[in-house]
Protein backbone atom coordinates (compact mmCIF):
# COMPACT_ATOMS: atom_id res chain seq x y z
CA UNK A 1 0.00 0.00 0.00
CA UNK A 2 1.62 3.26 -1.08
CA UNK A 3 0.12 5.73 1.34
CA UNK A 4 2.03 8.92 0.67
CA UNK A 5 3.55 10.92 3.53
CA UNK A 6 4.89 14.51 3.57
CA UNK A 7 1.44 15.75 2.61
CA UNK A 8 0.63 19.47 2.99
CA UNK A 9 -1.13 20.29 6.22
CA UNK A 10 -4.47 21.93 5.43
CA UNK A 11 -6.05 22.44 8.82
CA UNK A 12 -8.79 19.96 7.85
CA UNK A 13 -8.93 16.44 9.25
CA UNK A 14 -7.68 14.05 6.57
CA UNK A 15 -10.90 12.03 6.64
CA UNK A 16 -13.19 15.06 6.36
CA UNK A 17 -15.68 15.29 3.52
CA UNK A 18 -17.24 18.65 2.66
CA UNK A 19 -19.78 20.24 0.33
CA UNK A 20 -19.78 23.44 -1.71
CA UNK A 21 -21.99 25.87 0.22
CA UNK A 22 -24.92 27.51 -1.59
CA UNK A 23 -27.30 30.08 -0.06
CA UNK A 24 -30.25 27.95 -1.28
CA UNK A 25 -29.24 25.25 1.24
CA UNK A 26 -28.60 27.56 4.19
CA UNK A 27 -31.90 26.95 6.02
CA UNK A 28 -31.68 23.18 5.62
CA UNK A 29 -28.10 23.13 6.90
CA UNK A 30 -28.77 25.32 9.93
CA UNK A 31 -32.05 23.52 10.76
CA UNK A 32 -30.61 20.00 10.55
CA UNK A 33 -26.96 20.70 11.54
CA UNK A 34 -25.65 17.59 9.73
CA UNK A 35 -22.32 16.10 10.77
CA UNK A 36 -19.99 17.17 7.97
CA UNK A 37 -16.25 17.81 7.66
CA UNK A 38 -16.31 21.30 6.10
CA UNK A 39 -17.94 23.70 3.66
CA UNK A 40 -16.22 25.35 0.72
CA UNK A 41 -17.20 28.67 -0.88
CA UNK A 42 -16.12 30.65 -3.92
CA UNK A 43 -14.21 33.60 -2.47
CA UNK A 44 -15.59 36.08 -5.04
CA UNK A 45 -19.15 35.58 -3.78
CA UNK A 46 -18.13 37.16 -0.47
CA UNK A 47 -16.41 40.24 -1.88
CA UNK A 48 -19.49 42.43 -1.47
CA UNK A 49 -19.45 45.10 1.26
CA UNK A 50 -21.83 43.33 3.66
CA UNK A 51 -25.37 42.04 4.06
CA UNK A 52 -26.91 38.58 4.02
CA UNK A 53 -24.07 36.70 2.25
CA UNK A 54 -21.59 37.67 4.97
CA UNK A 55 -24.10 36.92 7.71
CA UNK A 56 -24.84 33.44 6.32
CA UNK A 57 -21.17 32.58 5.98
CA UNK A 58 -20.49 33.81 9.54
CA UNK A 59 -23.09 31.29 10.70
CA UNK A 60 -21.66 28.44 8.58
CA UNK A 61 -18.17 29.30 9.81
CA UNK A 62 -19.42 29.16 13.40
CA UNK A 63 -20.67 25.58 12.83
CA UNK A 64 -18.07 24.08 10.43
CA UNK A 65 -14.50 24.46 9.18
CA UNK A 66 -14.31 26.46 5.95
CA UNK A 67 -12.34 26.16 2.72
CA UNK A 68 -11.95 29.25 0.53
CA UNK A 69 -11.81 28.54 -3.21
CA UNK A 70 -10.86 31.47 -5.47
CA UNK A 71 -12.14 31.50 -9.05
CA UNK A 72 -10.96 34.92 -10.25
CA UNK A 73 -7.27 35.50 -9.47
CA UNK A 74 -6.14 34.48 -12.97
CA UNK A 75 -2.90 32.89 -11.78
CA UNK A 76 -2.28 31.53 -15.29
CA UNK A 77 -2.17 35.00 -16.93
CA UNK A 78 0.93 36.27 -18.73
CA UNK A 79 0.39 39.73 -17.25
CA UNK A 80 0.74 40.75 -13.59
CA UNK A 81 -1.81 39.62 -10.99
CA UNK A 82 -4.63 42.04 -10.24
CA UNK A 83 -3.28 43.47 -6.96
CA UNK A 84 -6.66 44.87 -5.91
CA UNK A 85 -8.23 41.47 -6.39
CA UNK A 86 -5.46 39.75 -4.45
CA UNK A 87 -6.06 42.20 -1.59
CA UNK A 88 -9.78 41.40 -1.71
CA UNK A 89 -8.99 37.68 -1.51
CA UNK A 90 -6.67 38.29 1.45
CA UNK A 91 -9.38 40.35 3.16
CA UNK A 92 -11.97 37.57 2.75
CA UNK A 93 -9.42 35.10 4.16
CA UNK A 94 -8.74 37.39 7.15
CA UNK A 95 -12.42 37.81 7.84
CA UNK A 96 -13.53 34.17 7.63
CA UNK A 97 -10.29 32.42 8.68
CA UNK A 98 -10.63 29.39 6.40
CA UNK A 99 -8.73 26.17 7.08
CA UNK A 100 -7.35 26.35 3.53
CA UNK A 101 -7.26 28.59 0.46
CA UNK A 102 -7.13 27.27 -3.10
CA UNK A 103 -7.07 28.60 -6.68
CA UNK A 104 -6.78 27.27 -10.23
CA UNK A 105 -4.10 26.60 -12.82
CA UNK A 106 -5.98 28.78 -15.31
CA UNK A 107 -6.46 32.36 -16.46
CA UNK A 108 -9.68 34.39 -16.55
CA UNK A 109 -8.59 38.02 -17.03
CA UNK A 110 -6.72 39.54 -19.97
CA UNK A 111 -5.92 43.27 -20.14
CA UNK A 112 -8.61 44.08 -17.62
CA UNK A 113 -11.38 42.09 -19.33
CA UNK A 114 -12.76 39.32 -17.10
CA UNK A 115 -13.96 36.24 -18.99
CA UNK A 116 -15.73 34.52 -16.08
CA UNK A 117 -14.33 31.09 -17.03
CA UNK A 118 -11.24 29.05 -16.16
CA UNK A 119 -9.21 29.22 -19.36
CA UNK A 120 -6.24 27.04 -20.34
CA UNK A 121 -2.59 27.98 -20.78
CA UNK A 122 0.35 26.40 -22.58
CA UNK A 123 2.88 24.55 -20.47
CA UNK A 124 6.36 25.93 -21.27
CA UNK A 125 9.39 27.15 -19.28
CA UNK A 126 8.08 30.70 -19.71
CA UNK A 127 4.57 29.97 -18.42
CA UNK A 128 5.97 27.87 -15.57
CA UNK A 129 8.14 30.78 -14.39
CA UNK A 130 5.20 33.19 -14.62
CA UNK A 131 2.76 30.94 -12.75
CA UNK A 132 5.37 30.32 -10.03
CA UNK A 133 5.88 34.10 -9.61
CA UNK A 134 2.13 34.60 -9.31
CA UNK A 135 1.79 31.89 -6.68
CA UNK A 136 4.70 33.34 -4.69
CA UNK A 137 2.99 36.73 -4.78
CA UNK A 138 -0.39 35.28 -3.78
CA UNK A 139 1.08 33.23 -0.94
CA UNK A 140 2.96 36.29 0.35
CA UNK A 141 -0.21 38.41 0.28
CA UNK A 142 -2.21 35.66 1.99
CA UNK A 143 0.52 34.89 4.50
CA UNK A 144 -0.03 31.17 3.96
CA UNK A 145 0.51 28.41 1.42
CA UNK A 146 -2.33 27.70 -0.96
CA UNK A 147 -3.49 24.76 -3.04
CA UNK A 148 -3.50 24.89 -6.86
CA UNK A 149 -6.13 22.88 -8.77
CA UNK A 150 -5.51 20.86 -11.95
CA UNK A 151 -7.85 22.08 -14.73
CA UNK A 152 -10.44 20.52 -17.02
CA UNK A 153 -9.26 21.30 -20.56
CA UNK A 154 -10.86 21.01 -23.98
CA UNK A 155 -7.83 21.98 -26.11
CA UNK A 156 -4.05 21.54 -25.90
CA UNK A 157 -1.43 24.06 -27.09
CA UNK A 158 0.99 23.43 -29.93
CA UNK A 159 3.84 25.11 -28.03
CA UNK A 160 3.52 23.10 -24.79
CA UNK A 161 6.77 21.35 -23.84
CA UNK A 162 5.73 20.15 -20.37
CA UNK A 163 3.14 17.55 -19.48
CA UNK A 164 0.50 18.86 -17.06
CA UNK A 165 1.49 16.56 -14.17
CA UNK A 166 5.20 17.47 -14.48
CA UNK A 167 4.24 21.15 -14.73
CA UNK A 168 2.20 20.91 -11.51
CA UNK A 169 4.98 18.98 -9.73
CA UNK A 170 7.52 21.66 -10.64
CA UNK A 171 5.16 24.50 -9.58
CA UNK A 172 4.68 22.83 -6.20
CA UNK A 173 8.44 22.27 -5.84
CA UNK A 174 9.33 25.88 -6.70
CA UNK A 175 6.63 27.62 -4.68
CA UNK A 176 5.91 25.22 -1.83
CA UNK A 177 2.22 25.35 -2.71
CA UNK A 178 0.06 22.27 -2.30
CA UNK A 179 -2.16 20.81 -5.00
CA UNK A 180 -5.90 20.33 -5.20
CA UNK A 181 -6.53 17.09 -7.09
CA UNK A 182 -9.83 17.48 -8.94
CA UNK A 183 -10.63 13.88 -9.88
CA UNK A 184 -13.46 14.94 -12.19
CA UNK A 185 -11.04 17.24 -14.03
CA UNK A 186 -8.58 14.35 -14.33
CA UNK A 187 -11.26 12.21 -15.95
CA UNK A 188 -12.61 14.99 -18.20
CA UNK A 189 -9.18 16.08 -19.46
CA UNK A 190 -7.92 12.53 -19.96
CA UNK A 191 -10.93 11.50 -22.05
CA UNK A 192 -10.84 14.79 -23.98
CA UNK A 193 -7.21 14.22 -24.96
CA UNK A 194 -7.48 10.49 -25.58
CA UNK A 195 -5.50 9.36 -22.55
CA UNK A 196 -6.00 6.93 -19.66
CA UNK A 197 -7.26 8.71 -16.52
CA UNK A 198 -5.44 6.10 -14.40
CA UNK A 199 -2.21 6.98 -16.17
CA UNK A 200 -2.64 10.71 -15.41
CA UNK A 201 -3.27 9.81 -11.79
CA UNK A 202 -0.16 7.61 -11.67
CA UNK A 203 1.91 10.55 -12.95
CA UNK A 204 0.33 13.10 -10.57
CA UNK A 205 2.54 14.49 -7.75
CA UNK A 206 0.41 12.95 -5.03
CA UNK A 207 2.85 13.99 -2.30
CA UNK A 208 1.63 17.57 -2.71
CA UNK A 209 -2.14 16.88 -2.63
CA UNK A 210 -4.01 18.62 0.21
CA UNK A 211 -7.59 18.31 -1.03
CA UNK A 212 -9.68 16.40 -3.57
CA UNK A 213 -12.64 17.72 -5.60
CA UNK A 214 -15.44 15.57 -7.02
CA UNK A 215 -18.17 16.80 -9.39
CA UNK A 216 -20.38 15.80 -12.29
CA UNK A 217 -19.54 16.24 -15.99
CA UNK A 218 -21.65 16.56 -19.14
CA UNK A 219 -21.05 14.76 -22.45
CA UNK A 220 -20.65 16.21 -25.94
CA UNK A 221 -18.54 15.48 -29.04
CA UNK A 222 -15.82 17.39 -30.91
CA UNK A 223 -15.50 18.16 -34.65
CA UNK A 224 -14.21 14.63 -35.28
CA UNK A 225 -17.14 13.09 -33.39
CA UNK A 226 -14.84 12.03 -30.54
CA UNK A 227 -16.12 12.28 -26.97
CA UNK A 228 -15.82 15.71 -25.41
CA UNK A 229 -16.59 15.87 -21.69
CA UNK A 230 -17.57 19.18 -20.11
CA UNK A 231 -16.77 20.10 -16.49
CA UNK A 232 -20.35 21.16 -15.79
CA UNK A 233 -20.82 20.81 -11.99
CA UNK A 234 -24.54 20.34 -12.65
CA UNK A 235 -25.13 16.66 -11.82
CA UNK A 236 -24.10 13.79 -9.52
CA UNK A 237 -20.54 12.47 -9.55
CA UNK A 238 -20.29 9.81 -12.30
CA UNK A 239 -19.52 6.17 -11.53
CA UNK A 240 -16.30 6.43 -13.55
CA UNK A 241 -15.15 9.32 -11.32
CA UNK A 242 -16.11 7.46 -8.12
CA UNK A 243 -13.94 4.56 -9.27
CA UNK A 244 -11.03 6.88 -10.04
CA UNK A 245 -11.51 8.56 -6.63
CA UNK A 246 -11.30 5.21 -4.89
CA UNK A 247 -8.10 4.44 -6.78
CA UNK A 248 -6.68 7.86 -5.83
CA UNK A 249 -7.49 7.38 -2.14
CA UNK A 250 -5.92 3.92 -2.29
CA UNK A 251 -2.63 5.61 -3.15
CA UNK A 252 -3.07 8.84 -1.15
CA UNK A 253 -4.72 7.61 2.01
CA UNK A 254 -7.56 9.67 3.48
CA UNK A 255 -7.63 13.21 2.04
CA UNK A 256 -10.13 16.05 2.63
CA UNK A 257 -12.69 15.68 -0.15
CA UNK A 258 -15.25 18.13 -1.51
CA UNK A 259 -18.46 17.55 -3.49
CA UNK A 260 -18.88 20.46 -5.94
CA UNK A 261 -22.29 21.20 -7.42
CA UNK A 262 -22.69 24.74 -8.80
CA UNK A 263 -25.42 24.63 -11.46
CA UNK A 264 -28.94 23.11 -11.52
CA UNK A 265 -28.66 22.72 -7.75
CA UNK A 266 -30.20 19.64 -6.15
CA UNK A 267 -32.07 19.75 -2.87
CA UNK A 268 -29.95 19.52 0.27
CA UNK A 269 -30.61 15.82 1.07
CA UNK A 270 -29.40 14.77 -2.38
CA UNK A 271 -26.21 16.81 -2.06
CA UNK A 272 -25.60 15.46 1.43
CA UNK A 273 -26.11 11.97 -0.01
CA UNK A 274 -23.16 12.55 -2.37
CA UNK A 275 -21.02 13.57 0.62
CA UNK A 276 -22.12 10.46 2.54
CA UNK A 277 -21.05 8.29 -0.38
CA UNK A 278 -17.60 9.96 -0.38
CA UNK A 279 -17.37 9.28 3.38
CA UNK A 280 -18.02 5.59 2.75
CA UNK A 281 -15.20 5.50 0.18
CA UNK A 282 -12.88 7.23 2.68
CA UNK A 283 -13.83 4.71 5.41
CA UNK A 284 -13.39 1.75 3.07
CA UNK A 285 -9.95 2.80 1.78
CA UNK A 286 -8.76 3.90 5.25
CA UNK A 287 -9.84 0.58 6.77
CA UNK A 288 -8.12 -1.43 4.06
CA UNK A 289 -4.97 0.71 4.51
CA UNK A 290 -5.05 -0.02 8.25
CA UNK A 291 -5.38 -3.75 7.61
CA UNK A 292 -2.39 -3.65 5.29
CA UNK A 293 -0.44 -1.69 7.90
CA UNK A 294 -1.30 -4.33 10.49
CA UNK A 295 0.09 -7.21 8.42
CA UNK B 1 5.27 31.46 -29.32
CA UNK B 2 5.45 34.00 -26.45
CA UNK B 3 2.91 33.41 -23.65
CA UNK B 4 1.36 36.87 -24.11
CA UNK B 5 0.83 36.30 -27.85
CA UNK B 6 -0.98 33.02 -27.24
CA UNK B 7 -3.30 34.38 -24.55
CA UNK B 8 -4.01 37.52 -26.60
CA UNK B 9 -5.08 35.37 -29.57
CA UNK B 10 -7.18 33.15 -27.32
CA UNK B 11 -8.91 36.15 -25.69
CA UNK B 12 -9.58 37.79 -29.06
CA UNK B 13 -11.15 34.59 -30.44
CA UNK B 14 -13.30 34.24 -27.30
CA UNK B 15 -14.70 37.74 -27.69
CA UNK B 16 -15.57 37.33 -31.38
CA UNK B 17 -18.31 34.69 -31.88
CA UNK B 18 -17.61 34.19 -35.61
CA UNK B 19 -13.79 33.91 -35.28
CA UNK B 20 -12.07 30.61 -36.08
CA UNK B 21 -10.49 28.77 -33.13
CA UNK B 22 -6.93 30.05 -32.54
CA UNK B 23 -4.30 28.26 -34.64
CA UNK B 24 -2.18 27.17 -31.67
CA UNK B 25 -5.09 25.33 -29.95
CA UNK B 26 -5.26 21.64 -30.75
CA UNK B 27 -7.89 18.91 -30.55
CA UNK B 28 -7.15 15.20 -30.76
CA UNK B 29 -6.61 15.36 -34.52
CA UNK B 30 -3.68 17.76 -33.91
CA UNK B 31 -5.52 20.78 -35.35
CA UNK B 32 -7.82 23.56 -34.10
CA UNK B 33 -11.28 22.17 -33.32
CA UNK B 34 -14.26 24.51 -33.39
CA UNK B 35 -16.50 22.47 -31.11
CA UNK B 36 -13.77 22.24 -28.50
CA UNK B 37 -13.01 25.95 -28.58
CA UNK B 38 -16.75 26.67 -28.53
CA UNK B 39 -16.98 25.09 -25.07
CA UNK B 40 -14.99 28.05 -23.73
CA UNK B 41 -16.97 30.57 -25.77
CA UNK B 42 -20.21 29.00 -24.60
CA UNK B 43 -19.10 28.94 -20.95
CA UNK B 44 -18.38 32.66 -21.11
CA UNK B 45 -21.71 33.54 -22.78
CA UNK B 46 -23.84 31.25 -20.59
CA UNK B 47 -22.13 32.48 -17.43
CA UNK B 48 -22.62 36.16 -18.22
CA UNK B 49 -26.21 35.77 -19.45
CA UNK B 50 -26.92 33.69 -16.34
CA UNK B 51 -25.58 36.51 -14.17
CA UNK B 52 -28.00 38.98 -15.82
CA UNK B 53 -30.93 36.56 -15.46
CA UNK B 54 -30.10 36.07 -11.77
CA UNK B 55 -29.86 39.82 -11.13
CA UNK B 56 -33.14 40.68 -12.92
CA UNK B 57 -35.61 37.83 -12.21
CA UNK B 58 -38.77 39.97 -12.27
CA UNK B 59 -37.73 41.86 -15.41
CA UNK B 60 -37.21 38.45 -17.01
CA UNK B 61 -40.69 37.31 -15.99
CA UNK B 62 -42.24 40.52 -17.34
CA UNK B 63 -40.35 40.38 -20.65
CA UNK B 64 -40.70 36.63 -21.15
CA UNK B 65 -37.72 34.26 -21.35
CA UNK B 66 -37.02 34.61 -25.08
CA UNK B 67 -37.07 38.41 -25.28
CA UNK B 68 -35.12 38.74 -22.03
CA UNK B 69 -32.45 36.30 -23.15
CA UNK B 70 -32.04 38.13 -26.46
CA UNK B 71 -31.59 41.43 -24.60
CA UNK B 72 -29.19 39.86 -22.09
CA UNK B 73 -27.18 38.32 -24.93
CA UNK B 74 -26.88 41.69 -26.67
CA UNK B 75 -25.89 43.34 -23.38
CA UNK B 76 -23.13 40.86 -22.46
CA UNK B 77 -21.69 41.12 -25.99
CA UNK B 78 -21.19 44.87 -25.58
CA UNK B 79 -20.56 45.02 -21.80
CA UNK B 80 -17.83 42.58 -20.76
CA UNK B 81 -17.05 42.42 -17.03
CA UNK B 82 -14.04 44.46 -15.93
CA UNK B 83 -13.74 42.78 -12.53
CA UNK B 84 -13.70 39.21 -11.24
CA UNK B 85 -16.24 40.28 -8.61
CA UNK B 86 -19.40 39.32 -10.48
CA UNK B 87 -21.63 40.69 -7.68
CA UNK B 88 -21.38 44.07 -9.41
CA UNK B 89 -21.80 42.80 -12.99
CA UNK B 90 -24.89 43.96 -14.87
CA UNK B 91 -25.52 47.26 -13.08
CA UNK B 92 -25.59 49.02 -16.46
CA UNK B 93 -28.32 46.72 -17.81
CA UNK B 94 -31.26 49.08 -17.02
CA UNK B 95 -29.58 51.92 -18.94
CA UNK B 96 -28.91 49.50 -21.79
CA UNK B 97 -32.62 48.60 -21.81
CA UNK B 98 -33.56 52.30 -21.78
CA UNK B 99 -31.67 52.64 -25.07
CA UNK B 100 -33.62 49.81 -26.72
CA UNK B 101 -36.46 50.73 -29.09
CA UNK B 102 -40.07 49.70 -28.48
CA UNK B 103 -39.44 48.42 -24.97
CA UNK B 104 -42.10 49.03 -22.28
CA UNK B 105 -41.02 51.89 -20.01
CA UNK B 106 -42.22 49.82 -17.08
CA UNK B 107 -39.69 47.09 -17.88
CA UNK B 108 -36.84 49.61 -17.71
CA UNK B 109 -38.15 50.92 -14.37
CA UNK B 110 -38.48 47.42 -12.90
CA UNK B 111 -34.91 46.64 -13.98
CA UNK B 112 -33.73 49.83 -12.24
CA UNK B 113 -35.55 48.71 -9.10
CA UNK B 114 -33.99 45.25 -9.25
CA UNK B 115 -30.49 46.69 -9.69
CA UNK B 116 -30.99 48.96 -6.67
CA UNK B 117 -32.30 45.93 -4.73
CA UNK B 118 -29.05 44.00 -5.41
CA UNK B 119 -26.94 47.03 -4.46
CA UNK B 120 -28.85 47.31 -1.18
CA UNK B 121 -28.48 43.55 -0.57
CA UNK B 122 -24.67 43.72 -0.77
CA UNK B 123 -24.23 47.16 0.84
CA UNK B 124 -22.01 47.71 3.87
CA UNK B 125 -23.47 46.77 7.23
CA UNK B 126 -24.37 49.72 9.49
CA UNK B 127 -26.69 50.40 12.38
CA UNK B 128 -29.86 52.45 11.83
CA UNK B 129 -31.25 55.36 13.79
CA UNK B 130 -34.39 54.58 15.81
CA UNK B 131 -37.50 56.64 16.44
CA UNK B 132 -36.58 56.63 20.15
CA UNK B 133 -33.22 58.25 19.35
CA UNK B 134 -35.03 60.80 17.22
CA UNK B 135 -37.46 61.59 20.04
CA UNK B 136 -34.55 62.13 22.41
CA UNK B 137 -33.22 65.05 20.35
CA UNK B 138 -34.16 68.47 21.65
CA UNK B 139 -36.92 69.97 19.45
CA UNK B 140 -35.13 73.28 18.92
CA UNK B 141 -32.14 71.48 17.36
CA UNK B 142 -34.27 69.45 14.97
CA UNK B 143 -34.95 71.97 12.15
CA UNK B 144 -31.24 72.42 11.51
CA UNK B 145 -30.48 68.69 11.85
CA UNK B 146 -28.98 66.78 8.92
CA UNK B 147 -29.41 63.13 7.97
CA UNK B 148 -26.77 60.49 7.31
CA UNK B 149 -28.41 57.83 5.17
CA UNK B 150 -27.80 54.12 5.73
CA UNK B 151 -25.40 52.62 3.11
CA UNK B 152 -28.15 50.37 1.72
CA UNK B 153 -30.77 53.13 1.29
CA UNK B 154 -31.76 53.83 -2.34
CA UNK B 155 -34.23 56.46 -3.61
CA UNK B 156 -35.92 55.84 -6.94
CA UNK B 157 -38.35 57.87 -9.08
CA UNK B 158 -40.23 56.00 -11.78
CA UNK B 159 -42.38 57.22 -14.68
CA UNK B 160 -44.42 54.01 -14.26
CA UNK B 161 -45.90 52.19 -11.22
CA UNK B 162 -42.81 49.99 -11.23
CA UNK B 163 -42.73 49.22 -7.51
CA UNK B 164 -46.31 47.90 -7.55
CA UNK B 165 -45.66 45.91 -10.73
CA UNK B 166 -42.45 44.50 -9.22
CA UNK B 167 -44.28 43.50 -6.03
CA UNK B 168 -47.19 41.85 -7.85
CA UNK B 169 -44.89 40.02 -10.29
CA UNK B 170 -42.79 38.41 -7.52
CA UNK B 171 -44.57 35.10 -7.54
CA UNK B 172 -47.27 35.32 -10.17
CA UNK B 173 -47.81 36.22 -13.79
CA UNK B 174 -47.57 39.90 -14.68
CA UNK B 175 -50.76 41.93 -15.29
CA UNK B 176 -51.83 41.37 -18.90
CA UNK B 177 -53.10 44.87 -19.76
CA UNK B 178 -50.78 47.88 -20.08
CA UNK B 179 -50.72 49.89 -16.90
CA UNK B 180 -52.12 53.43 -17.17
CA UNK B 181 -51.57 54.52 -13.57
CA UNK B 182 -49.08 57.27 -12.73
CA UNK B 183 -45.44 56.87 -11.82
CA UNK B 184 -44.28 55.87 -8.37
CA UNK B 185 -41.44 56.89 -6.06
CA UNK B 186 -39.79 54.13 -4.08
CA UNK B 187 -37.44 53.76 -1.15
CA UNK B 188 -35.25 50.66 -0.76
CA UNK B 189 -33.76 49.91 2.64
CA UNK B 190 -31.95 47.06 4.34
CA UNK B 191 -31.86 47.86 8.05
CA UNK B 192 -30.57 44.36 8.90
CA UNK B 193 -30.31 41.62 6.24
CA UNK B 194 -33.70 41.80 4.58
CA UNK B 195 -34.17 44.22 1.70
CA UNK B 196 -37.43 46.20 1.84
CA UNK B 197 -39.10 48.13 -0.96
CA UNK B 198 -41.77 50.70 -0.14
CA UNK B 199 -43.76 53.11 -2.27
CA UNK B 200 -43.32 56.68 -1.01
CA UNK B 201 -46.19 59.15 -0.45
CA UNK B 202 -46.24 62.40 -2.47
CA UNK B 203 -43.29 64.76 -1.81
CA UNK B 204 -41.41 62.20 0.32
CA UNK B 205 -38.95 61.49 -2.51
CA UNK B 206 -38.24 65.20 -3.06
CA UNK B 207 -37.78 65.74 0.68
CA UNK B 208 -35.43 62.76 1.06
CA UNK B 209 -33.48 63.80 -2.03
CA UNK B 210 -32.88 67.26 -0.50
CA UNK B 211 -31.68 65.60 2.71
CA UNK B 212 -29.43 63.25 0.77
CA UNK B 213 -27.86 66.28 -0.92
CA UNK B 214 -26.99 67.70 2.50
CA UNK B 215 -29.90 70.04 3.28
CA UNK B 216 -31.04 70.50 6.87
CA UNK B 217 -34.58 69.34 7.70
CA UNK B 218 -36.00 72.84 7.53
CA UNK B 219 -34.18 73.64 4.28
CA UNK B 220 -35.45 70.40 2.74
CA UNK B 221 -39.03 71.12 3.84
CA UNK B 222 -38.95 74.73 2.60
CA UNK B 223 -37.60 73.66 -0.79
CA UNK B 224 -40.84 71.74 -1.38
CA UNK B 225 -42.90 74.93 -1.46
CA UNK B 226 -45.89 73.26 0.27
CA UNK B 227 -47.00 74.98 3.48
CA UNK B 228 -48.91 71.85 4.55
CA UNK B 229 -45.77 69.67 4.41
CA UNK B 230 -44.95 68.24 7.85
CA UNK B 231 -41.28 67.29 7.92
CA UNK B 232 -41.64 65.56 11.30
CA UNK B 233 -44.01 62.92 9.93
CA UNK B 234 -41.81 62.31 6.90
CA UNK B 235 -38.67 62.11 9.01
CA UNK B 236 -40.29 59.50 11.26
CA UNK B 237 -41.27 57.59 8.12
CA UNK B 238 -37.67 57.58 6.87
CA UNK B 239 -36.32 56.49 10.25
CA UNK B 240 -38.94 53.74 10.66
CA UNK B 241 -38.09 52.37 7.23
CA UNK B 242 -34.43 51.97 8.20
CA UNK B 243 -33.17 54.53 5.68
CA UNK B 244 -31.39 56.67 8.27
CA UNK B 245 -28.06 55.76 9.87
CA UNK B 246 -27.75 58.89 12.03
CA UNK B 247 -29.42 62.24 12.71
CA UNK B 248 -26.85 64.96 13.31
CA UNK B 249 -28.48 67.62 15.52
CA UNK B 250 -28.20 71.23 14.36
CA UNK B 251 -26.43 73.79 16.55
CA UNK B 252 -28.90 76.17 18.21
CA UNK B 253 -28.03 79.73 17.27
Amino acid sequence: MTVVDRRPSTGLATRSVGVGFKAEHFEAIVDTAPKLGFFEVHAENYMGAGGAPHRRLDKIRELYPLSLHGVGLSIGSPGPLDRAHLQRLAAVARRFEPALVSEHLAWSTHEGAFFNDLLPLPYTDETLARVAEHIDEAQNALGRTMLLENPSTYVLFAESTWGETDFLREIARRTGCGLLLDVNNVFVSAINHGREPERYLADFPLEAVGEIHLAGYAEDADDAGLPLLIDAHDSPVRESVWALYEAALGRLGATPTLIEWDNDLPDWPMLLGEARRAERVVDKTANSAERVDAV
Amino acid sequence: MPFETTIRAFAAALAEPSAAPPAMTLGRMGAPDLRRFSVYRNNVAVGLIGAIEARYPVSRRLAGDDLFRAMARAFVQSHRPRSPVMIAYGEEFPEFLAGCDRLEACLVDVARLENAWVEAYHAKDASVATVAELAALSPENLPRARIVFHPAARLLRFVTPAASVWASAQNCEPPAAPIETPGEDALITRPDCDVRVRVLPPLAYDFALQLRQGATLIEAAQALDDPAFDFGTHLVGLVESGAVARVIPGQSS
